[in-house]
């Protein structure tokens, strides 16, 4: 055997080796895909749940909540979904990637309107939006964004939708707009109150803005998951009191509260 | 689907300015780095090149840094009234600094390959240095300097990464082709998302066959 042959060799031995010790590390790794609203205080969550659970590990994947729910209808391997609103997953539901039965709402929010902290602009009607003196709005879009959602659904049933919609800056998920508003890019923009209270220096709240339906948070485990049991123990504990300490520290309220 | 025109029209609008902007500045930074005689060259020529093998969050974190109302850059303009950030002409600077590199380097090796005894044989004849500029150098260049024009526009029409940064997603105002796919998969709207790639792959055919038709391939492939 050639000197290559045997390097080549060895390479392969090597190479299978340690897929094969990743593959072994993977084992007990719970994938979490989760609302960009959820990024704090899911962090907090899952550290709570590993000290509470040596041995598993949570990996997250935020983003918005369609965004989510689309990667995992293409397949992508996520164990729990929690979705910023039921509209992302019904859709999910509809395409029978969730287990149905262990679908629960663990979490409430509200929508807010949203100011540069240095801003003169303090609105206190929605109306004021549609001033010419408002040259841009942010807000996530509603074909794939909840908080997108929530604000065509407050803004139609102002009657001001088409105003400020001609207005708007798309952001990909929430915290895109907040990030927006926190530059001083645009005028103002609609976050979830607790994406406001993540930046108290940056931002400001100027209403808080009623919505069409609750901003309510569902999770449920994935169809699928090769890691059922360890799903179903973690959004039991976002469930817990445990859990919803953790949260409600994040200013979530707690679902019932809606 | 007429809707699918709005980004195409827009992104041929974002990639013809900023190839327009590139070939006048690449040209100039091309020439003069081939002249130029000095040790700072290579670092000079590394920082212009940088954008090249940059990732383009990187180039669009800078640019949001520098041209957002708060930046150094974009408050002085905003006190002139002039927005860059979420406007067509934001995406034009994003795709133009992306795609700077490929006229420089084409614009550079073009110059250096102008033999300069013919220059030399021009001077003699008693022409202005301009003249020998516009009428010796520049025709002696030109083919490298459009396979490299070409090529960066390919690279501004593509540019996605520093445009979504800068320029955002307006549908209508800066959603270009590859920002418009983006936000179709994103909302798992498949068929919007098919017809605007095929109509991204048409176009990148037709640029590359304009490409083939003006500059024949070998100097394509050498870009000398």
């Amino acid at each position: 055997m050639s000197l290559s042959r045997r390097l080549l060799k060895h390479a392969l031995v090597a190479t299978l080796v340690s897929f094969a010790v990743c593959a072994q590390a993977r084992a007990d790794e719970l994938i979490v895909s989760a609302a960009a609203s959820l990024t704090n205080a899911f962090k907090a969550v899952g550290d709570a749940y590993e000290k509470a659970h040596p041995g598993t590990r949570l990996l997250f994947n935020f983003g918005a909540s369609d965004v989510l729910m689309q990667q995992i209808v293409k397949g992508a391997p996520a164990d729990v979904f929690a979705s910023a609103d039921q509209k992302a997953m019904d859709k999910a539901a509809a395409e029978k990637v969730i287990v149905p039965a262990t679908r629960k709402d663990f979490a409430a929010n509200t929508l807010v309107l949203i100011v540069p902290n240095d801003s003169r602009f303090a609105p206190t009607t929605l109306n004021e939006l549609t001033a010419a003196s408002v040259k841009r709005v942010a807000y996530g879009d509603p074909a794939s964004v909840p908080v997108g959602r929530y604000t065509q659904g407050a803004l139609q049933s102002a009657g001001i939708w088409d105003a400020v919609s001609a207005k708007g800056v798309l952001a990909s998920n929430v915290r895109q707009s907040l990030d927006y508003v926190s530059r001083g890019e645009v005028d103002a923009g609609f976050v979830f109150g607790t994406d406001a209270a993540i930046m108290p220096e940056q931002v400001k709240v100027a209403l808080t803005v009623p919505t069409q339906t609750p901003v309510t948070y569902p999770i449920a485990q994935v169809e699928g998951s090769k890691h059922a049991a360890d799903a179903q123990s973690f959004i039991a504990y976002v469930l817990s009191p445990a859990g919803q300490a953790v949260l409600a520290k994040y200013g979530f309220k707690p679902p019932s509260a809606q | 689907m007429e809707h699918a025109w709005v980004p195409l029209l827009l992104s041929l609008k974002v990639a013809g300015w900023a190839t327009a902007l590139n070939l006048v500045f690449g040209v100039a930074a091309g020439l003069g780095l081939a002249r130029w005689r000095s040790g700072a060259r290579d670092v000079v020529d590394s920082l212009l090149t940088l954008p090249l093998v940059m990732p383009p969050t990187v180039l669009g974190y800078y640019l949001l840094v520098l041209l957002g109302r708060r930046g150094v850059v974009g408050g002085w303009l905003d006190r002139l009234g002039i927005q860059l950030v979420f406007t067509w002409q934001g995406a034009v600077i994003a795709s133009m600094i992306v795609a700077f590199p490929l006229v420089l380097k084409s614009a550079r090796a073009a110059f250096e390959s102008v033999d300069p005894q013919l220059e030399r044989a021009a001077r003699t004849l008693g022409i202005s240095e301009t003249a020998i500029f516009f009428r010796v150098t520049l025709p002696l260049a030109t083919r490298g300097i459009l396979a490299g024009t070409l090529l960066s526009f390919a690279r501004a029409l593509g540019e996605f990464g520093a445009t979504l940064m800068i320029a955002g997603n307006l549908p209508g105002r800066t959603q270009t082709l590859s920002v418009a796919v983006y936000a179709a998969v994103q909302a798992g709207d498949d068929s919007t998302a098919n017809f605007l790639v095929l109509v991204t792959s048409a176009t990148c055919i037709v640029v590359l066959l304009l490409a083939g038709r003006l500059v024949p391939q070998h100097s394509l492939m050498t870009s000398r």
